[in-house]
């Protein structure tokens, strides 16, 4: 097979363009690094006609936004899901590993839900605290600096609270709550669970003249076009390209391994051009893998040679190892108070404005992380599946469900915007028998090994899948709300969702300071080669019950500007 | 059908892997698909165009099924002063739906084969020659499942009238006019702040004042931010 080579020496190639991509490419290009973006799916603009899905109405669609083409519907702005076609995965045993991609410029960033929480000092210890798991090599304050000005760069509200696992940040005003959230409020408070303003890297406050200011659509999975949201290509990627820096972009091209020399450096990538199958190599001084925690560790695992038999980094046999993901668990409530409400526009951003971060003491129960609650609720907008089931709630009431005629139009009518729900996202606990490999047996479409998982949860996520539920009763019933359906029992394991559903897996490239236990040193790089980067969420040690986003961007700031100084020291 | 099965018979739609349509009637025009297609501009990629096109350039329903479909949606929600099934484009909705979630197909035309045959042993003629009263008295053997049973334990014919239900109620709630009569008023660009006093007051609910003390102060929101420090916001 004929492979076409680049002539072109880049500093830098990156592989991905998601929130770790996005930042080693602001940051090192900004420096005056020469950049290669190297991304598997298309470009993509929020602000281009032809891809937006913003302000659109579901008849806009002939699916009116069902979930057929893409897993959140037609409108969200994410290209993939959790299956792909022509690029399988496989499990190990009845391992129900699910594994979520987006295909595109910016990756998740486009439709995630911005809730943009800084880990806390704790989170960092956990080893110390609770003897399971490890212990990260940094500490908050190394990573605090970072974090300050991921805050400022890119804009999140928030309020001060002082709370001393969630620390305070630079925060722009949260929006008032609305109505629904003001009822969870009052029950939550009745159950003595915290509740506070969210986090969101949504703009309620003009930040720079390079992005607008939100304009409550609600919208924020749909990607915004004013680039009020946190996206990687509208605050990150296009402000580099924008302040003159060397970037090129190679889009549509999947990378299948990191190439090394003799000496078992790191020479470049090869990448399939997908949209005609080509091989293609490209060659940098330093490569950033930043492909998601999976997708790096595969290309990882992919990257054999005879300088690295097991596998690019991966001497330790911990490449793919301690993946895991964050525990889930929700429960639906209707509020009869709510029936025949007044309808207003209460879109408000896109997300919750309010949540409970974790507030107990794991001292006192049966399990040793913790988990925060997201709420959501209100009159949205129509989308397919409404209207559904349209007066199921009839029977709290004792009169007839179902029927035909105008009797619909005003049960429509009654319940709408009367439901509210709440999610719990928990932190679980890596494990070295929690991984993905190669699979020896299969190849995706573009002749690449795929990956196999292999996933259990512990009796731990169990038990706290089991808190949440108990708590969301507590909350529901203290709101005036009744719960709908039956409660998660033991045979669903407490409804606990299955790994890889949260869409937050990390931890397969971890961090440390022990090249036998770990992959990457505290500077994101490879203790076995020192030219390759991991700036994605598989650095990792724990999850914590926060969302990974956040920290994956601040670390990926700390491990650029190491980048940066050891190309000064003239050490690539 | 209920939520959880809803969300899985989408989950099972999957794009371009090989669908079948086992009981699709015929092709249609490649003009009459391109006609179509235009109608729909929302962003989508190469690769979904093509499995739109893919779906349209397919006629599930025959004309008759098509005109029960419209019949029953009708009588589900008859037309009223903010339009009809027809304005809302709900026939149409079906016939896609039924060739995008594929799980669909079979059980709908089955339940229009099941409708007639009821509406023969009742009336000795098909549904859509009944005439409404008619009509309506074969609905109301189908209209209202059992509460107190999950909705796999219902009757097929109730089952399939959910279904049918369902499809009428989310297309005419989705559409420009079932929207209209919905009233949401939102996917405009506005600026929020808080829950009209008239409807806290209704539920006797207040904002906190240190709560709404953290808020954005809308009036501020085109001022650059600048903090000190510490993190307090100065502007």
């Amino acid at each position: 097979m004929q492979i076409k080579e680049n002539p072109k020496e880049y500093d830098v190639i990156i592989v991905g363009s998601g929130a770790g991509g996005g930042m080693a490419t602001k940051v090192l290009s900004e420096a005056g690094l020469s950049v290669a973006i190297v991304e598997a799916g298309p470009y993509y603009d929020p602000a281009n006609p032809d891809q937006m899905t913003q302000m659109k109405w579901p008849y806009d669609s002939p699916r009116r936004g069902a979930g057929t083409t893409r897993p959140f519907g037609d409108f969200d702005q994410a290209y993939g899901g959790w299956d792909i076609e022509g690029e399988p995965y496989s499990q190990v045993g009845d391992t129900q590993f699910r594994w979520f991609r987006s295909r595109m410029l910016g990756g998740r960033t486009n439709h995630w839900g911005r809730i943009s929480l800084r880990f806390g000092p704790d989170d960092f210890r956990k080893k110390s605290i609770d003897g399971l798991g490890e212990d990260w090599p940094i500490s908050y304050d190394d990573i605090k600096p970072y974090y300050d000005k991921v805050d400022k760069l890119i804009g999140v509200f928030g309020s001060k609270e002082n709370l001393p696992n969630d620390p305070d940040g630079f925060f722009l005003p949260p929006p008032k709550p609305r109505l629904h959230e003001l009822f969870y409020i009052k029950g939550a408070r009745k159950s003595n669970v915290k509740v506070m303003p969210s986090r969101l890297s949504i703009l309620t406050k003009r930040i720079n003249n390079d992005r607008g200011v939100c304009f409550y659509c609600n919208q924020c999975a749909r990607s915004c076009m004013s680039y009020a949201d946190f996206s990687s290509g509208s605050c990150l990627i296009f402000p580099a390209q924008k302040s003159g820096g060397q970037i090129d972009m190679f889009v549509n091209a999947m990378v299948r391994t990191v190439t090394t020399n003799e000496e078992g450096k790191a020479t470049g990538v090869s990448y399939i051009d997908k949209t005609d199958k080509t091989e293609h190599k490209l060659k940098g001084k330093v490569v950033v893998l930043a492909a998601s925690a999976c997708s790096s560790a595969r290309i990882l695992l992919n990257s054999k040679s005879k300088q690295h038999p097991n596998g690019l980094g991966n001497s330790s046999d911990i490449v793919g190892k301690y993946l895991h993901d964050s525990t889930g668990g929700g429960r639906m409530a209707f509020i009869p108070d709510l029936m025949d409400r007044k309808i207003y526009n209460e879109d408000g951003v896109g997300g919750m404005h309010v949540y409970s971060p974790w507030w107990l003491d794991n001292k006192k129960l049966n399990f040793p992380r913790g988990y925060h609650i997201e709420v959501w609720g209100g009159m949205g907008a129509p989308s397919y599946g409404t209207g559904f089931n349209v007066n199921d709630f009839n029977k709290f009431f004792g009169i007839p469900v179902g029927g035909y005629g105008d009797v619909l139009r005003k049960d429509m009518r009654k319940y709408y915007g009367s439901l509210v729900g709440m999610d719990g996202r928990g932190e679980s606990i890596a494990m070295k028998s929690n991984y993905c490999e190669i699979d020896p047996n299969q190849v995706d479409e573009f002749g690449v090994p795929t990956l196999r998982f292999n996933y259990k949860w512990s009796e731990h996520e169990v038990n706290q899948a089991k808190h949440m539920q108990d708590t969301f009763e507590e909350v529901i019933h203290n709101m005036g709300a009744t719960a709908l359906g039956n409660k998660a029992d033991k045979s669903s394991n407490f409804g606990l969702t299955k790994p890889g559903e949260i869409i937050h897996e990390v931890g397969t490239t971890r961090m440390g300071n022990d090249p036998k236990s770990s992959v990457v040193n505290e500077f994101e790089q490879l203790h076995d080669v020192s030219n390759v980067f991991v700036v994605d969420a598989g650095p990792f040690v724990s999850q914590a019950d926060k969302n990974p986003t956040w920290t994956i961007m601040a670390l990926a700031w700390r491990s650029s500007d190491y980048i940066i100084e050891q190309f000064k020291k003239q050490n690539f | 059908m209920d939520r959880r099965d809803s969300i899985k018979s989408i989950m099972l739609g999957s794009i371009g892997f090989g669908v079948l349509f086992e009981g699709c009637v015929t092709g249609v025009s490649s003009e009459d698909v391109k006609k179509t297609i235009s109608k729909f501009q929302y962003g989508r990629t190469d690769k979904e165009l093509a499995y739109d096109k893919k779906l349209f350039s397919i006629q599930c329903f025959s004309k008759k099924e098509m005109k029960s479909i419209t019949q029953l949606c009708n009588l589900i929600l008859p037309p009223n002063e903010f339009g009809s099934i027809e304005d809302a484009e709900v026939p149409e909705l079906i016939e896609f739906m039924a060739k995008d979630i594929p799980g669909y197909e079979i059980p709908i035309k089955d339940g229009l084969l099941m409708l007639d045959k009821i509406s023969k042993q009742k009336n000795s003629m098909v549904f859509i020659n009944c005439n409404e009263i008619e009509q309506k008295k074969i609905l109301d053997q189908m209209a209202f499942p059992d509460p107190d049973m999950s909705s796999s334990e219902q009757k097929e014919e109730v089952k399939w009238f959910s279904l049918m239900r369902n499809l009428t109620m989310t297309g005419y709630y989705t559409s420009k006019v079932g929207i209209e009569e919905l009233g949401y008023v939102g996917n405009t660009p506005n600026v929020w702040d808080g829950v009209p006093q008239d409807v806290l007051d209704q539920y006797g609910l207040s904002y906190d004042q240190d709560w709404i003390n953290k808020c954005i102060d809308q009036s501020k929101r085109n001022e650059t931010a600048v903090w000190d420090d510490q993190g307090n916001l100065i502007s």
